[in-house]
Formats: structure tokens, sequence, C-alpha cells
């Protein structure tokens, strides 16, 4: 997608951490950007940030010409209420929804603030004391996203995302931003500055339950 | 085609994704996504599985919905969906996805109790409800008594199960027998075949002492261990045991309850009309039981068909429309999804 092509403007928000980032994006610049206050709040956040920030750049709905959403990896309840909401947008709105791996959201930023360069590793927080997980090569994804124990990760590289601080030992080189940015993610959609997916979550994990075998005593 | 406003409602508070449009009273479209093929080898609806379904379904059944109803998104007048009770992480899915449509369309959303829904679905098929009526709500996830003024605003708890809901004690009894899930309908049908009153079950919080402090209470903990120990006893003695004859005589003893309570409730209320919704509504014996005993006390009563009676939009479009018709303030856009929503707060 080039820049400017888009018209109107992007919607672009993230949920794949505790918090919730909106972002619009007119083909030239972030026009507006809101984060959310409170953690884990995400069904209750996403829709009045969306209004806020069309009615911070003075747009209206029918301007959104496009959707852009993280698809995670991050936890499951929040991530989906992202991926429903973006979904459900594009059906009503009629128009695109893109996706971005949240990992690349944050590698861009890295690389174009100038955080970091060359080999690096971006981990977020995948609670039960493992990390999701990614490595890239000039802000290019070359490995991953998987989620991890960080002892078996553990590595030198610079460390993009919340990883090291709540990891020190196994990455012990902080660098970049800890959390992605709705703003980072609507530049990286119109500069096509990752590769664009379906907006299908990245669970990285099957869900918890065990098929019964046999059935149990009741008493 | 009747006046009124374009509803589309939204429910994802269990295993069905479901997505109903109605013009006032009349059902345009009601169309149910199920994972309960995906919940049956685990034996119980597992809700990571349901959230990640109910995100799947959410927009080819929405789509699959407009068409079938021959309408454009662009043509709904509001946006209803189950705020709760329900599985927290489903409902969350749901209500997301309502207020993206509510928010795209520039629309109202009106975040709805799920029990009143059950209630409200009614007027599709029997027109505006009788005010009061006292409603029997039987389903997996509850079993209530309620007395209902005005579906809209004012819902009353008469009572409810104190353990297990009717619904899953046909589950669990259902397993024991070694039938399907949902158990239900499985043993209905078995039951067919079988005695009523070939084993006398226990009929939960009927004794004397017990209806003074539960009255219109119910309790179908006991009545599941009796089943569990009579089958038990009867394997342990190497005997077979007749499925047919256990299926009837447990659905006798939660029909029996069931009725017994919700005729006294009536009754004791002044009530003309009871309302039976939920998925245990579908029970043949349940239903004939309760005509039979109600038109002894001469009072009515009005059951939806079955499909209307299991989750599904439609109950939540219902009553979405009637919150319009009714002007009735609608939600704010962060309406949270409440998993334990009390049956007092009909719009959230
Ligand atoms: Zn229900």
């Amino acid at each position: 997608m080039a820049t400017g092509s888009l018209g109107g403007v992007l919607l672009a928000f993230d949920t794949a951490t505790p918090l919730v980032t909106v972002a619009l994006h007119d083909g030239e610049r972030v026009v507006a950007e809101r984060l959310s206050e409170r953690p884990m709040k995400h069904g209750e956040q996403l829709a009045p940030l969306v209004e806020a920030v069309l009615a911070d750049a003075g747009a209206v709905r029918q301007d959104v010409t496009a959707v852009a959403v993280g698809a995670g990896p991050g936890p499951f309840t929040g991530l989906r209420v992202g991926l429903v909401t973006a979904r459900t947008l594009g059906l009503v709105l009629e128009v695109p929804v893109y996706a971005v791996c949240t990992l690349d959201v944050l590698a861009v930023e890295a690389v174009e603030t100038g955080a970091v360069a060359g080999r690096f590793l971006v981990a977020t927080d995948a609670r039960r004391k493992e990390v999701y997980l990614a490595s890239y090569d000039d802000g290019v994804r070359v490995e991953g996203p998987v989620v991890t124990k960080p002892a078996e990760v553990a590595s030198d590289l610079p460390v993009v995302g919340e990883g090291p601080a709540l990891y020190p030992e196994a990455f012990p080189r902080p660098g970049g931003p800890t959390r992605p940015s709705a703003g980072w993610l609507a530049r990286v959609v119109v500069e096509e500055r990752a590769e664009l997916l379906d907006p299908e979550p990245l669970y990285l994990r099957r869900p918890d339950a065990v098929a019964q075998h046999a059935p149990k005593p009741v008493s | 085609m009747s006046d009124g406003p374009l509803v589309l409602g939204i429910e994802t508070s269990c295993d069905e994704t479901g997505i109903g449009i109605v013009r006032g009273h009349t059902l345009l479209v009601d169309e149910v996504a199920s994972s309960v093929e995906e919940h049956a080898r685990f034996g119980g609806v597992v809700p990571e599985v349901a959230s990640r379904a109910h995100l799947e379904a959410m927009v080819p059944t929405l789509e699959r919905a407009c068409e079938k109803a021959g309408v454009r998104l662009s043509d709904v007048d509001a946006v209803a969906v189950t705020s709760g009770p329900g599985l927290a992480g489903a409902l969350l899915v749901g209500v997301a996805a309502a207020k993206a449509l509510a928010l795209g369309l520039g629309k109202p959303l009106y975040g709805v109790n799920h029990l009143a829904a059950h209630v409200a679905v009614d007027q599709l098929e029997h027109g505006p409800l009788p005010e009061p009526c006292l409603a029997m709500l039987v389903s997996g996830g509850h079993s209530s008594l309620l007395r209902v003024e005005d579906v809209t605003t004012g819902v009353e708890p008469l009572g409810a199960t104190i353990d297990d809901a009717a619904g899953e004690a046909f589950d669990k009894v259902a397993r024991l027998l070694g039938l399907p899930f949902p158990g239900g309908p499985h043993i209905d049908r078995a039951a067919r075949s079988g005695n009523s009153v070939a084993i006398d079950f226990p009929r939960g919080l009927t004794a004397r002492r017990d209806l003074e402090r539960h009255r219109f209470d119910f309790s179908f903990s006991g009545l599941k261990t009796a089943v569990a120990r009579w089958v038990e006893a009867r394997e342990r003695a190497g005997e077979t045991v007749d499925v047919s004859d256990v299926a009837a005589s447990f659905q006798e003893a939660v029909c029996d309850v069931l009725t017994r309570k919700a005729i006294d409730a009536a009754v004791t209320q002044g009530i003309d009309d009871i309302l039976i919704g939920g998925g245990v509504a579908a029970n043949s014996r349940l239903r004939a039981m309760a005509e039979e005993r109600a038109a002894a006390k001469g009072i009515r009563v009005r059951v939806p068909r079955p499909g209307l009676c299991t989750d599904n939009g439609a109950m939540v479009a219902a009553l979405g429309a009637e919150l319009v018709a009714r002007g009735r303030t609608p939600s704010a856009l962060d309406l949270p999804a409440d998993s334990s929503q009390p049956i007092t707060t009909v719009v959230a």
C-alpha cells in the first residue's frame, strides 16, 4: 500500500497487551492516538477509544477506509476483542481489514527510532512464566513468533518489548519500546513495513481442555 | 410485514453464536452457529473453545442472517446483545461485535439480560406478553421462577436453583447412562419407552421444612446423586440397568418439581399465565405435564417452539425491539460484559 493511497483514514488498534491502543492515520501521518488507562478492560475501552480518536481528528465513521489490527500473540481474551471489532467494523463499513503480528509493530518502531539495529529479538509477556518471542534482522522477522520459556531462549542480543523487564537474567540487553503503539501499527500498514496478514488471532497455544474418556461416577 | 423497528440481536453467552433479526414482533431470521460438537468430547462446554468459536462464527453468521432476512446491515435501527449472565470470555466476543456494529452504523446499542431475553422471545410466537406473567426458565445454565411485570423494566426473581441447573442434571444423568452430550434430547427420547414410576427418585426442596425457606427454589444435585447411586448399585450387583426406566423416572422427578413449583408460584402471585423458556422447555414431558396441571387451576401456559427456547439471537432481538418500542434508554459504548448480571438489570 503506497503512502496516501487510503483516501480517507486508516483506523488502527491493538489489544494484544493489557492496554488498548488506538490511532488514526490519514495516509500521510498519524492524526490521532489514544491509550487506555485501565488494564484488562479491552471490551469496555476499545469502542469508546475509537469514537474518541475519530472526534480528536474531526473525522466521522464514514471517513474510515481501512482497519488495521494487531493479531497478537497476546492474552486471548483481549486479543479477541480487537479481532472481532476489526472484522465487524470491516463488514459494516465495507472496508478492508489488515492484521499485523504485534511483535512486528514493536520491531519496526525499535528500528525506526534507532533503538536497535541488525539482529535483535522481540519478547512480550505470555504469562505462565513464558514469553512470546520472535527474532529480527534489520526489522524483518526471521524466526517466530513462538511461545517459550525465557531460559530456553536466553540471549545477549538486544531485546525489544517487556521481556527484559520481566526476565532480566534471560534478556540482559533491553532496547526500544516495551508496548506496541497503534500509531506505529498504522505506519507499518500504510508503509507496508511488515507482512500484512488476514485478521486471524495468533494464539500459539491450544485451549486448556482435557478430553473425557470414560464417564465419571457422580456420587 | 408488521411495523416496528428493525433490530439485530447477538447472543454469545455460552456455546452458540446466535444472530436474530426482528421487525417489531415479527421474526425475520434466526441464525445459529453452534460449537457443541467441539465440546462433546470434553463432556461439557469448554469456555476457551467456545470463545474461539464465537470469534470465527461472528462475521459469517452476521452475513448469513442478513442474506436470509433480505436486509442490509445499514437498514438496522438498533443493535441488542446479551451482556450477561454467561461465560465471561464468550459474552465479551458478542458485546465487542455489537459495539462495532452500533459504532459502524451510528445506531443505539442495548446490552440486555439473557434471562429477560428468554422471556421476551415468546412475543415472536404468541404476541404481546400478558402482564404480569410468571416465567419459568430452565436450561443448562439456569432454573428460575420470575415474576415479569414489564419485561423491559422489571423482572422479579421468586426462586432459583440452589445447586445444579435443571439442564445440567439432564447432562450429568445422560453421561451416567452412557447417552451423548447434550443430555436433554437423549433422555427425552429414551424416556418415551420407559416407565416413569419404575423408580421413586427424590423431589428436591419439596418437603414441608424445605418449603418454609425454599418454596420457589430448586435443587437437582441430590436427584443426580440418587440416580448415580441407583445405577452404581445395580452395576455392582451385576444387574443390567434399564436405561429407559431410569431416564423416564428421572425426567418425571424433574418435571414434577418444576411444574409443581411454577403453578404454586403463579397461584400465590395471582398470575394466570405461565411462560416456560430455556432449553429444557423443549422437553416433551415438561410441556405436557405443565399444560395438564395448569389447566386444572385455570392457568394458561405459553411455550415458544423449541428452536426459540434454546439460546438464540432472536430472543435478544425480540427484547431489543421491545426496548426500542417502549423508548428505554440505550447502553453506553463502555458497556461491560457481566458474567453474573443480575436478573433485575434488564438493560446494562
Ligand atoms: Zn439461556
